[in-house]
């Protein structure tokens, strides 16, 4: 009976004198019994190529998985390939322009039929089909054609060299969907494919029973998975909704959940969870970077539509002296401490990591108010009329409009900036905008950060995998949103140098890997040098599990969920 | 009611007795003097307003001042059993910032306030004109309340969304930034909770203007205006006060809700719901910080409640007599 | 007042199809994205083909045409032909969600129990406990009865959900341990221990909410109550020597029936709205947490299906408001 199984779970959970079973990370598959994670963002579907929301992404990682996955130190992974394919081992060709992956001899869908090389060649013509509107269209990019020699082999063709050819089939964006399952679902169709959606046959670990859009979806071990001990819980309860306190609250308070995802929470937020004694907090960090975002570009709203927020340049934010004074007036290790505590750093970089790619070249932890004060002064910012705000040497008041989605940690950030820039004379007037808005791209609404109609605005990005190309190609001039785009751009404060564009064609270019590293630590350096944004804190992973919870291994690069196969349950005195 | 002895009552509701208007106000006030309750609400209504209104001003400390050394002081009372973090520059303690709890609660008042009473002043005034028309006369009854159940039906938040997008740069540019917001919320609570209020006036008017009094002076030719200011709107003034009294809570929670999603006052914009909604996550550690604007709000709206019942009380011939 | 009916039943038609208009060009004018809630990862061609399969390439004139053929050809059909095997809808595509990719009715029928559950029953709670306090409220105005019972339902409207949902799960989850934080939408009542498991988990939700309904209703009960308890009448039949608990409970209640029967004809609509904030914290994933994450999401077909079910019930519920002033005071007329 499902309901006592469930009440069983949760019984077990209760009672943590449960130590019944065995802390062996050995032993048959579903010894543990149940285990229940909650997402505070509901999932709505488990189809990772109909929507790319993080949440729908780190559901379905339970169920579909990729031919490579990225550890929890940012490497690839062999997963449903017997190695990774490298240009030493000849699996990437020495002119970039292929890859052959060799699929693992003898895996099986959940259903029991053989996994192969057409599934993933579907997988392909799934998320490339006209009219699908694929959330992961991007990783298949630059691919011309994907090739099956035999069932256990796969070749991807690329139309030039590749110098990063792992986007495809790799990760938890781009796993491989079974061919027998979707194959009336492409293009236009595939929205029509619900239960498909919501119930995939995968490779995984688990294998959907019941799935509740934006509300629970439970699982049960896959029979035929690949490792005959795993997974050690027969049965999953994915519960979304509510709040990340909520989240928090359960599995470290009241210890009726085993896993929190993502918990945005301030630190004495946790710290007060922690103490209820169920569950620990445990962090790791990516390349998630909150920033402030400087707009190169004239935001006066006298200006005409088609001149706001598009002309340039800044009546004076393009000065580096005023956009460095801005950044040293901030005390980056105090906004760690007040917003994010032990899940963030500080950083004065767009690209934290991997380490090859981390520049190490500027500091930025620690505050100077008085000497942002003189370097305005220096430079000829100063207060005329009393009033407590710097004019430009042109006499306009140093007045700025600061920007921030709807979120307590960034309204906490914003009053905090606010004050310091005040102290060194820069008037800041706030706003925060819903993030369905901000984040939005509607052309119509004045408030998406993508139309920056503010001075600064702050939030929070980052990359996929590990190769920052694409992510760097976000301070190319053409990249810059205007209304001919209908605002749409990933280069959100119109940064535009020519040094900086022909950096990046050649970073493109480049294969060796100590070289890229340079190069891109060097566009890093660039852009921030010369005031496209104020990197502010690099933002760290925050989740929480339960202490009779083990194998746990926090995950940035990938889903968080990626080794739920080795999960377990300890004993109390494990 | 020894004020009273040099003029002596005349029957109660007398409408025919020209001098009667000023002493039926001072024996309304009288009235409403002895209910104790009214009172006591008067009393505090005055008192938090003025603790609002001139708090800041006595106080002087601003409600935006970060002041991060000084973080998350307890209130000064802690200091009995021994607690360290206390100061008596920050007698209700700080935020997680450290801004000063006393000042944020002393501002987020006024604001919440003035919206409050605005928003429910204008809701009631729309609902009781809606309600009195669409009831009384039936021509504009089915118009009317077929609006009013578009308004019912309108979801808040992309009505807000829409109100922002159109409304909130000109009205930004006319009355500057804090004042533009201000009545952009009070427009938008305002318009959106006045329905309750008209669907029950509607109801109270259509039972009573079938009443023999009311037939009656209509039977003698009363104009329309006259039979409602004078027979109806008296007549329905109970559950008025009762919609009052709920919608100013209402006014001051959907404020909160509203700028918590970033639709309203920007974000370093202290209110009472705002504060409460802020220090839910920390309530354990810091019941304070809960206390404070919780209690605000529900004896406001507890006061506002009692003076709605005396002044009925007072406002009732039958009652008043007695 | 049958032909009342029929004829309000008629205005209705046209009435919904203009709410329904209107509702659609609000969501269609109001800023937001169903992208908005993607990773900024996605390049914003991606975004753009994604929302062209999303079907929001087309302008107004075709999707809202189109949304009513499917709300009202297409769903019908899609009924019967599951009830009797029918093929009226010969494959046509029905409302599909932009955040689930699935149909808009399903969740909804999905949604649901837990809304019955938790805010339909914290509604009849809240109305049985309201009328009898409301009248004796007023029956003995002043008395300590009242005075308490005043101070409690201000209170307890004045202190919005997400600070007292909070409260009770600190001292009840948190602290003491006896009741769950987090609802179970998949818990199903098959016996005793299931039924005690369902009422553990529905406590906190349903004080929550019946606080408020309480508060509201039992207020406008007392008023209602405390205007005619001096009226004329009463003291006639008090003359003529009827028991008090006559004059009371018939006379006078009746008579003060209206504007609470307004109020409770308004809240039953609501009862399927859901309860937003309280859902939220109680993770019971109703209709209110369905409509919020579908605002959030720019979930056009999911809140517009959601909005107009609503205003049908508000329609409908009205009307039947008003055929009830005409029972309970047969001199209401309207024609």
């Amino acid at each position: 009976m499902k309901l006592k199984t469930i009440l069983m779970g949760a019984v077990a959970l209760g009672a943590p004198a449960s130590t019944a079973f065995a802390q062996a990370e050995d032993g048959e598959r579903g010894r543990d019994g149940q285990v229940n994670i909650i997402y505070w963002q509901a999932p709505s579907i488990m189809n990772p190529f109909l929507s790319g929301g993080t949440k729908d992404v780190e559901a379905a990682s339970l169920v579909l998985e990729p031919l490579m996955r990225f550890d929890e130190t940012g490497e690839l992974v062999p997963w449903l390939v017997d190695e990774v394919p490298t240009v030493e081992n000849g699996g990437v060709s020495e002119d970039l322009t292929s890859i052959t992956y060799n699929i693992t001899e003898g895996l099986t869908w959940s259903d029991g039929t053989p996994f192969t090389s057409a599934d993933v060649k579907f997988t392909y013509d799934y998320c490339t089909a006209e009219g699908g509107g694929c959330a992961q269209a991007s990783k298949f990019d630059g691919i011309e054609s994907v090739e099956t020699p035999d069932d256990l082999t796969v070749v991807v063709n690329f139309t030039a060299p590749q110098p990063y050819p792992y986007s495809a089939f790799n990760g938890a964006e781009s796993p491989i969907i079974q061919a027998a399952q979707f194959a009336d679902c492409l293009g236009p169709r595939a929205p029509e494919c619900t239960d498909q959606n919501f119930m995939p046959i995968g490779t995984g670990p688990f294998v959907v029973t019941d799935f509740r859009t934006n509300d629970v979806i439970q699982l049960e071990a896959n029979e035929n998975y690949r490792d005959a001990s795993k997974p050690a819980f027969a049965t999953v309860t994915l519960k979304g909704g509510g709040d990340a306190t909520a989240a928090g609250r359960a599995v470290m308070e009241t210890g009726e959940f085993d896993y929190a995802w993502n918990l945005q929470l301030a630190p004495d937020v946790i710290a007060q969870m922690e103490a209820g004694g169920q569950g620990v907090p445990i962090a790791g960090f990516g390349t998630l970077v909150e920033r402030i975002m400087i707009n190169n570009t004239n935001p006066d709203p006298s200006l005409p539509d088609d001149e706001r927020s598009v002309i340039r340049p800044h009546p004076f934010l393009g000065d580096p002296a005023v956009f460095n004074a801005m950044s040293m007036a901030i005390d980056r290790p105090l906004l760690v401490e007040v917003g994010y505590g032990q899940a963030g750093r500080v950083t004065c970089n767009w690209v934290p990591a991997p380490e090859n790619y981390a520049s190490t070249s500027m500091s930025c932890d620690t505050q100077d108010i008085e000497g942002a004060n003189a370097m305005l002064e220096e430079a000829g910012y100063t207060d005329t009329n009393g009033d407590g705000i710097r004019e430009t040497p042109d006499g306009v008041p140093m007045q700025i409009l600061f920007q921030s989605s709807t979120n307590a940690v960034r309204q906490d950030f914003q009053a905090l900036i606010k004050d310091w820039w005040e102290q060194i004379g820069i008037g800041v007037e706030l706003r925060n905008v819903d993030s369905s808005v901000f984040f939005g791209g509607d052309p119509g609404s004045p408030d998406t950060f993508q139309k920056f109609y503010a001075d600064v605005e702050m939030y929070a990005n980052n990359f996929p995998g590990t190769d920052p190309q694409a992510y760097l190609g976000n301070g190319l001039c053409k990249a810059a949103p205007t209304p001919d785009t209908q605002w749409q751009g990933e280069n959100i404060s119109r940064f535009c140098m020519e040094e900086y564009d022909a950096l990046h064609t050649e970073l493109s270019q480049t294969a060796d890997l100590a070289e890229r590293g340079r190069i891109a630590k060097e566009l890093n350096d660039m852009a921030v040098q010369n005031g496209m944004m104020i990197p502010l804190v690099d933002r760290g992973r925050l989740s929480a599990r339960s202490n009779t919870l083990g194998g746990v291994i926090l995950n940035t690069w990938d889903s968080e969920l990626w080794n739920a196969a080795d999960w377990y349950r300890e004993g109390e005195d494990g | 009611m020894t004020e009273n002895t040099a003029n002596p009552p005349l029957p109660a509701g007398d409408p025919t007795a020209p001098v009667v208007d000023r002493n039926q106000w001072w024996d309304v006030w009288a009235q409403f003097r002895s209910h104790k309750g009214a009172m006591a609400g008067l009393i505090f209504l005055v008192g938090i307003t003025l603790f609002c209104l001139v708090g800041p001003w006595l106080w002087g400390i601003d409600p935006t001042t970060l002041d991060i050394r000084n973080k998350d002081l307890r209130p000064i009372v802690n200091a009995l059993w021994g607690v360290e973090n206390v100061s008596w520059a920050h007698p209700f303690g700080t935020d997680n910032l450290g801004r000063d709890i006393m000042a944020q609660t002393m501002q987020g008042g006024r604001i919440s306030l003035a919206v409050g009473w605005t928003a429910m002043i204008l809701a009631i005034v729309i609902g009781t004109f809606i309600g009195v028309v669409a009831g009384y006369f039936p021509r504009l009854d089915g118009l009317l309340m077929r609006l009013t159940d578009l308004f019912l039906a309108l979801p808040l938040l992309p009505l807000l969304l829409v109100m922002m997008l159109l409304f909130r740069d000109p009205l930004r540019a006319a009355f500057g930034p804090e004042e533009g917001i201000f009545i952009l919320i009070v427009i938008g609570i305002g318009i959106t909770s006045w329905m309750q209020t008209a669907r029950i006036v509607r109801g109270d008017v259509l039972a009573l203007k079938e009443r023999e009094y009311v037939l009656a002076a209509r039977s003698i030719g009363t104009p329309s205006r006259r039979v409602i200011t004078r027979h109806l709107l008296p007549n329905v003034l109970s559950p008025i006060m009762v919609s009052a009294t709920l919608g100013l809570a209402t006014a001051i929670i959907t404020e909160s809700a509203v700028s918590f999603l970033g639709l309203g006052f920007p974000p370093d914009y202290p209110t009472w719901g705002k504060l409460l909604a802020d220090a839910v996550p920390r309530m354990v550690s810091f019941p304070e910080r809960v206390i404070w604007p919780g209690l605000a709000i529900s004896l406001t709206v507890l006061a506002v409640n009692y003076i709605g019942d005396g002044l009925r009380d007072a406002l009732d011939p039958r009652i008043r007599g007695q | 007042m049958l032909t009342y009916i029929i004829r309000r039943l008629l205005i209705s038609i046209p009435a919904l199809l203009l709410i329904a208009f209107v509702i659609f060009m609000l969501l269609e004018l109001a800023p937001g994205d169903p992208m908005a809630s993607m990773p900024l990862t996605i390049p914003a061609e991606v975004k753009q083909q994604m929302r062209e399969a999303l079907g929001l390439g087309e302008p107004w004139w075709v999707r809202f045409p189109l949304w009513l053929k499917q709300f009202f050809i297409v769903e019908p059909a899609y009924w019967i032909d599951s009830a009797f095997g029918t093929d009226l809808a010969g494959g046509q595509q029905r409302i599909i969600s932009f955040q689930s990719r699935s149909p808009v009715f399903d969740t909804i029928a999905e949604r649901m129990p837990q809304t019955l559950w938790v805010v339909g029953m914290s509604y009849v709670v809240g109305v049985a406990i309201a009328l009898p306090v409301g009248i004796i409220s007023a029956y003995r105005q002043y008395s300590v009865f009242d005075q308490a019972g005043t101070f409690v339902s201000m209170i307890g409207f004045s202190v919005p959900p997400f600070f007292s949902g909070v409260l009770l799960i600190v001292i009840f989850s948190v602290s003491l341990g006896w009741l769950p934080s987090i609802y179970d939408t998949t818990h199903s009542v098959t016996d005793w221990d299931s039924f005690v498991f369902q009422l553990r988990q529905m406590v906190m939700p349903v004080m929550v909410l019946a606080l408020q309904t309480t508060a509201q209703i039992s207020r406008y009960m007392r008023a209602a109550m405390l205007d005619n308890l001096g009226q004329d009448y009463v003291r006639t039949a008090r003359a003529k020597g009827m028991s008090e608990r006559i004059v009371v409970l018939k006379h006078v209640l009746r008579n003060s029936m209206i504007p609470v029967i307004t109020v409770i004809a308004l809240g039953i609509p609501s009862i399927f709205g859901g309860a937003i904030i309280t859902e939220q914290i109680f993770k019971v994933n109703g209709l209110g947490q369905l409509l919020i994450i579908a605002l959030q999401g720019n979930d056009i077909p999911m809140v517009m299906t959601l909005t107009f079910l609503f205003a049908v019930l508000i329609v409908m519920f009205n009307l039947i408001a008003d055929v009830l002033y005409g029972v309970f005071d047969p001199r209401i007329r309207y024609d």
